[in-house]
């Protein structure tokens, strides 16, 4: 694990460099990052993702019940 | 007094699985506390293989996946302990180490909030679980406090812009005087002593009452009447 | 187990749908519990790594009183003057820091920053000026500077910072010195100038930290003395970090922040409570209230409705609705009486 975790950090530092002043968007009175506001998102896709995919259960599998 | 030979079956086995080996110690505090236990929590109900059949949502994986974050968030952390608070800041595993950790806590709130939308629309406080769902409510702020205690204990530019600023929330509701977050030590100790063990038992109290009551029933049908034996719904019943 | 609750408590309690709940007695299904444990802890791993590899984390590094007074040598020597005077942010907070203003705030009576008191004591003049340039070898100069203003009256030091304080905004720092308009300043164009010099070589920084004793931990000077300054405000907000930028939920650079205190952040951004003297702790007062509306959910009635009435559980528990309802629809038999036989067999509820 070091050994992966040097040659990660040597090589790439990180993949991507959010080194930078953010952006930001201003929404009415509502001022948020894009970071936050992908957090966000994301948040409310995976949960309406999460109630609407089906979830597969052993019996629908085909299972021994 | 000879004692029978502890591996043969004996008639009373069941009995004696619940109180103790000789019935004038039933009154002992080890074996009423150990009976309650087991009483409350058996074997099946403490660690089931199945769950009703209304249990079939991906919504339903947020929980654990909120635990597993948590796992990850300690185990980075006990890395980033092993070397000390000054570690990340010199050496790029060091650096690599933390990032795993701030990545970590971040699905960590994620997966909990969304976990506490589902609950949230399941209406999950039902049916005699509303302990369930207010120590659900308490690990979140505290979680909130020690991730707080964590961008405290950064030792950047971050650490001080955070405590500068918080104190002045702080100070207004007098904890200032005792919670003094621009002490390092004082919020290191917090965050990696105190607060880890409040989280990680509150988080298994909330388990243990998930397992004690059971996974909330869905609302009633349109053609069930409410408050009535969900029975229904499955030509099975609990084996 | 119902069935015997009911009868304990003698009338059976009306059966309430958004806080109680039926005992399950219909069909179960496999569940492996350690398996799912297991997986979810590969993905989150594996997720994480990920995120880390990609992203990484920041590390700003920190503020010094040597970094700010070498970036910015008048606008340090203006800090530390109100750091004599007694008129900074840290000498008038009031507590926990000492008795001079009430920064922490009130709501009406009540005024718990009072009632604690002071904790945490800093009296800028001696802690932040006048002591650390007590320690200061060789220098008769500096010393007989600290020695004359002790000396003198309220009156005369309020005078002569007074007079500085409108100079030194007009200050200029050039070949190491800090050039100040002439004037009747006593000793403290000496004192502050030493201020400046002590601080651009991190002796400043030293003494603040390690005033009491070796092995500091605690940062409350040093880090008061660089928030009392305009740079380290400065670049908070160029950072959109200050509080009337949603600063609270954000973080250095481009990275997520904590979007969970959107709502604590909030209330800062609306006109008459970001605006006040008391802003603090009226929100402090407002997330309070909040959050024990959403630990006390399940005991209020309305708000325990809404997953009721919003009907998202429909579509969680979609599959089992379609079972019991049959497949003819969902909204087939809405208004017609329950099919549920009840005869002879007892409400079976858990109530809450």
């Amino acid at each position: 694990m070091p050994a992966i975790a040097l040659v990660f950090g040597t090589l790439f530092g990180s993949l991507i460099d959010l080194n930078h002043p953010g952006n930001y968007i201003h929404w009415g009175f509502i001022q948020m990052s894009y970071g936050n506001l992908a957090v966000i998102v994301l948040m409310v896709v995976v949960f309406f993702a999460a109630i609407l995919i089906p979830f597969k259960t052993h019996k629908e599998k085909g299972g021994d019940r | 007094m000879t004692i029978a030979d502890p591996k043969a079956p004996r008639a009373d086995q069941a009995d004696l699985d619940k109180a103790a080996d000789r019935p004038e110690d039933a009154d002992q505090w080890t074996a009423k506390i150990r009976t309650a236990a087991v009483d409350a929590l058996p074997p099946q109900k403490l660690l089931p293989d199945r769950q009703p059949a209304y249990v079939a949502s991906w919504i339903y994986v947020f929980g654990v996946v909120t635990i597993a974050a948590l796992i990850v968030v300690i185990g980075t952390g006990f890395v980033l302990a092993l070397f000390g608070p000054n570690w990340w800041h010199v050496s790029s595993t060091g650096l690599f180490v933390n990032s795993l950790h701030l990545w970590a806590v971040e699905v960590f709130m994620f997966s909990m909030v969304v976990h506490l939308w589902g609950k949230f629309f399941m209406a999950a406080w039902r049916g005699k679980r509303k302990a369930t769902w207010i120590s659900g409510v308490v690990s979140f702020l505290v979680s909130v406090g020690a991730a707080f205690t964590g961008y405290l204990s950064q030792q950047n530019f971050d650490s001080q812009w955070i405590s500068t600023q918080a104190k002045d929330g702080i100070n207004s509701t007098g904890t200032g005087a005792l919670f003094n977050v621009t002490n390092f030590g004082q919020m290191i100790m917090w965050h990696i002593v105190l607060l880890p063990l409040v989280v990680v038992a509150l988080v298994g109290l909330h388990v243990l009452m998930v397992r004690l009551r059971g996974v909330v029933t869905p609302f009633a049908a349109k053609n069930e009447t409410p408050g009535v034996d969900a029975a229904t719904s499955g030509a099975e019943v609990q084996a | 187990m119902t069935a015997e609750t009911a009868k304990k408590h003698g009338k059976p309690r009306k059966f309430v749908q958004d806080r109680d709940a039926v005992v399950w007695h219909g069909r179960y299904e496999p569940y492996d519990l350690a398996k799912e444990f297991l997986i979810a802890f590969v993905v989150v791993c594996i997720l994480v790594a990920g995120l880390a590899v990609v992203f990484g984390s920041p590390d700003d590094k920190p503020v010094t009183v040597k970094s700010w007074s070498n970036a910015d040598a008048v606008g340090f020597a203006a800090t530390a003057a109100t750091e004599l005077d007694g008129t900074s942010g840290t000498a008038t907070y009031g507590p926990p820091y000492n008795l001079n203003g009430t920064t922490a705030g009130k709501l009406g009576p009540i005024n718990p920053a009072k009632w604690l008191g002071v904790h945490h004591p800093i009296d800028t003049a001696n802690d932040y000026v006048l002591g650390p340039l007590s320690t200061l070898p060789n220098q008769p100069q500096v010393q007989a500077a600290v020695q004359q203003y002790k000396a003198a009256s309220p009156e005369q030091q309020a005078s002569w910072n007074a007079a500085y304080e409108k100079a030194v905004a007009d200050a200029k720092f050039v070949n190491g010195k800090l050039l100040v308009p002439a004037g009747d300043y006593g000793p403290v164009a000496t004192l502050i100038s030493a201020e400046t010099s002590m601080a651009r070589s991190g002796a400043l920084d030293g003494a603040l930290l390690s005033s009491r004793q070796f092995y500091g931990t605690d940062y409350t000077k040093p880090l008061l003395f660089i928030a009392d300054g305009d740079y380290f405000a400065n670049l908070g907000s160029a950072q959109h970090l200050s509080g009337d930028q949603w600063g609270m939920m954000n973080e250095t650079g481009q990275w997520p922040g904590q979007a969970w205190l959107w709502l604590y952040t909030l209330w800062y951004q609306v006109g008459p409570i970001g605006s006040s003297d008391n802003a603090d702790i009226m929100v402090f007062s407002i997330m309070i209230a909040l959050t024990a509306l959403l630990a006390l959910l399940p005991f209020i009635p309305g708000l325990r409705s809404i997953p009721r009435w919003t009907r998202v559980y429909r579509l969680i528990w979609r599959n089992h609705y379609r079972e019991v309802e049959g497949r003819t629809g969902s909204g087939g038999t809405s208004g017609s009486p329950p099919q549920v036989d009840t005869a002879g067999r007892e409400p079976a509820t858990v109530s809450g």
